[in-house]
């Protein structure tokens, strides 16, 4: 049952905390799939504190974004937020094509789009699929990951990792997509109203499921905004923000008809649960519409800005393509950016993703900052655990969706 | 733009200001910093309607083509109801960087600036608890400082081994 | 019964063969998943390629019921005495899978925070290369383990007693300045004690 969070036992505060104990939760726990760990002060089983713990995860993704180029660094933002790494390739080039002044061609604007949504909803289905499992539904995860995996098939067919696509590159793609990928898309399209109709029929009117996420972790409008909170979680509270509509980039002014955004009044885990069962039926209605719309055209931008790799056939063939490629891969080349610095963001399925890119002439950042959402996003757990039960740690962790690796960088 | 005429009223001379592309910023120097980031960020929450703090950051400078103070903390502001954005660069130097806490204005700058002390060493004074959260709490260097080498001094192999006969 | 028509009425092998085959058939994997490795890790035990095929479905997250320890992901310096601990809290006979570049050799994070190589800080018996593996490479370790376990295993188990010596690559840390004194978090027995580093 959920405690009344408004009103802080008053007897805690001044009386002996004797009976107070302290449980240390992870950094390897089941609940927390990631590492990160909790040192809870409890009475009985109700949480009267929370200290997170992190980096354990901490791995030098900055200082590695100083040490590798524009096009380099993508391996390693992919593994950011890695249950949907192609949002993140977007959400880096758009920074870096802003601070070069590219405008990428609309197939490719189109194509990422694509592919940045089918991201968006393979986090959200792995996100609702891993919180039902801790509550002790598994059919639903089972079900997520089926879908998932279609997901993955449209990755490797476009980019050849399932995983980690790295597809994207400075002014473009690392290539085309072919007709093969676009039927795997349709394929999906087609399939997967049912998937999310399947998750919403086992959960929706689920009662243990509504009984452990309903009023729990419930986070206010304004503690929303005072703590930075964006993307799903904060949109769950009441904030209607979504980069998509307020700042679009990529296609999304386009196709901004296609798709609403999804918000929440209650703030709590059940709310986010459901603003990202509908963010998954928008993201849909967008790749449908993109995919049906796919303008026809290059990928990449000119090759005569010398800005883009070129492919194979233009470098093996042609002594101009031979000569940039050379330009772009030279330890001592590579583009010639202006000395400034530059933030750029995309709405990635957890939250605004940004970059705060520092140049110094030299191809490569000399910072590169990110604005994580989880790392953000995990500063409120505290506020929301105090005064629940200790089994309702794991049902606010699922509904936060924290990944270790954009948390701790 | 409505908030310079504030900010000018407020805290005339005391900041310059740039823009890049979409990024209209706001840079206080290191000899100010201490004294007028405070007020300021104060003021735009609060009389020009960046009430969203979306991101804080910190930059180390060494070495940087025309750049004067070494550590810079970046406050990215949003006005959630029109949507601008705005930068404000506060400078610190060595061998004390230190600039005031902005937790607050807005609660999430905690481990934010936790984060740019990890990272950088620049203090936040009138911060809750500050202390270091990404690397471990005995750890000595800075690494994201540019003086630090990337693969560091050798800190992620001073462990114990466990062989098998231990186990 | 059809059953007796298949099966002999009595077998004769040795006891360290039938130990074998009962281990080799229900690994019990430790996740310790850190990173991106997990979630194919989670791909691996769900729907499509079931490990369960393999005897090795039932994950425990208790150390102490598990056989095997599947590093998924790469190792922070942060963590190190923490999967220390994990491992030397599971029983014998015990094994350890490093899956992926990451925990088998820091993969694309040469960096300061990340251990380049867990195999210098555990026994590690199989490696599984890819960024992440794919689950089938996943699968294949788990196979390769079991015919280890079936070639070198014994049933009390004392194979493990005779290594004694470090077996993971050449020790970095001593390749340190006398200058360079830094203190980190070092000793699995206490997880957050400092150690200073020998001075050479």
């Amino acid at each position: 049952m959920p405690v009344d969070t408004a009103t802080p036992p008053d007897d805690i505060a001044g009386a002996d905390q004797e009976f107070l104990y302290t449980l240390n939760f992870g950094p390897q726990h089941p609940a927390t799939h990631t590492t990160l760990r909790l040192i809870l002060t409890l009475d009985g089983e109700t949480i009267v504190n929370a200290v997170p713990d992190i980096g354990y995860l901490h791995s030098g993704f900055e200082k590695l974004g100083e040490d590798l180029d524009f096009n380099q660094y993508v391996t390693v933002v992919d593994r950011m937020n890695y249950i949907s790494p192609f949002g993140n390739e977007c959400a880096w080039f758009t920074t870096v094509e802003k601070l070069l002044g590219i405008e990428i061609t609309p197939r490719c604007k189109y194509i990422r789009v694509i592919l940045a949504e089918l991201a968006r909803i393979s986090d959200h289905l792995l996100c609702v699929g891993a919180a039902a499992l801790d509550l002790g539904a598994l059919t639903a995860f089972l079900y997520a990951f089926n879908a998932r995996e279609k997901i993955y098939n449209v990755m490797e067919s476009s980019s050849g990792q399932r995983f980690h696509p790295s597809y994207a590159r400075v002014g473009g793609l690392m290539a085309d997509i072919s007709d093969d990928v676009v039927a795997l898309i349709r394929d999906f399209v087609k399939t997967f109203p049912k998937v999310h109709s399947d998750i919403v029929r086992l959960l929706n009117r689920n009662r243990i499921f509504l009984d452990r996420t309903k009023g729990i972790g419930v986070l206010s409008k304004e503690d929303a905004i005072s703590y930075s909170c964006s993307g799903p979680v904060a949109r769950a509270s009441g904030v209607v923000r979504d980069l998509r509509k307020d700042e679009p980039y990529l296609a999304y002014k386009e196709l901004s008809g296609a798709f609403k955004i999804v918000c929440g009044k209650g703030g709590d885990c059940y709310n986010r649960y459901l603003v990202r069962m509908g963010e998954m039926l928008e993201s849909w209605k967008i790749i449908h519409a993109a995919v049906e719309n796919l303008p026809t055209g290059p990928v990449n931008v000119d090759l005569n800005d010398k800005l883009t790799i070129p492919d194979k056939n233009a470098t093996y063939r042609s002594i101009e393509g031979l000569i940039q490629h050379f330009e772009l891969f030279m330890w001592n080349r590579r583009w010639e950016t202006p000395v400034e610095e530059v933030y750029g963001a995309n709405e990635t399925a957890n939250g605004e993703l940004g970059f705060y890119l520092v140049a110094d002439g030299t191809g490569k950042a000399f910072r590169a900052r990110t604005r994580p959402p989880s790392f953000i996003h995990f500063a409120v757990f505290p506020l929301m655990i105090e005064g629940h039960q200790i089994s309702d740690v794991p049902a606010v962790l699922g509904s936060l969706n924290i990944i270790a690796a954009e948390l701790d960088r | 733009m409505p908030y310079l005429d504030t900010l000018n009223a407020n805290f005339a001379g005391a900041f310059t200001t740039s823009a890049f592309r979409d990024n209209a910023r706001v840079l206080i120097d290191a000899e100010r910093a201490t004294k007028v980031l405070f007020p300021l960020l104060k003021c735009l929450k609060e009389e020009c309607g960046f009430n969203f703090l979306t991101e804080l950051g910190g930059i180390d400078y060494l070495g940087y083509e025309g750049a004067t103070d070494r550590f810079c903390v970046v406050y990215g502001l949003t006005n959630l109801t029109t949507g601008d954005r705005l930068w404000v660069k506060a400078f610190a130097n060595d061998p004390s960087p230190e600039l005031p806490s902005a937790v607050e204005l807005w609660r999430g700058a905690d481990w934010m600036e936790r984060e740019v002390y990890d990272m950088y060493g620049v203090r936040f004074t009138g911060h809750p608890d500050l202390r270091r959260i990404l690397m471990p709490s005995e750890y000595t260097a800075y690494p994201l400082r540019k003086d630090y080498p990337l693969r560091g001094h050798g800190e992620r192999h001073n462990f114990p081994t466990v062989t098998r006969a231990d186990s | 019964m059809a059953l007796t028509n298949l099966l002999p009425d009595f077998l004769i092998a040795p006891l360290d063969y039938l130990a074998n085959m009962a281990r080799k058939h229900s690994l019990w994997p430790m996740p310790f998943a850190t990173a991106c490795c997990g979630i194919e890790l989670m791909a691996t035990a769900s729907s499509r390629y079931d490990v369960a095929r393999f005897g090795s479905e039932a994950m425990r997250f208790s150390p102490r019921q598990c056989d095997v320890m599947i590093v998924a992901g790469r190792v922070a310096m942060k963590m190190v005495p923490v999967m220390q601990r994990i491992w030397l809290q599971m029983p014998e006979p015990k094994w350890c899978i490093s899956m992926g570049a990451c925990a088998s050799s820091g993969g694309v994070f040469d960096t300061y925070a990340v251990v380049q190589g867990i195999d210098r800080f555990i026994p590690v018996d199989v490696y599984v290369p890819g960024c992440p593996p794919r689950p089938e490479q996943l699968i294949r370790s788990i196979i390769d383990l079991q015919e280890k376990i079936q070639r070198t295993g014994t049933i009390d188990a004392r194979e493990f007693a005779s290594r004694t010596a470090y077996e993971g690559p050449t020790a970095l840390a001593r390749e340190l300045g006398a200058e360079e004194a830094i203190v980190a978090p070092g000793d699995y027995n206490t997880a957050t004690r400092m150690r200073s580093l020998p001075l050479v």
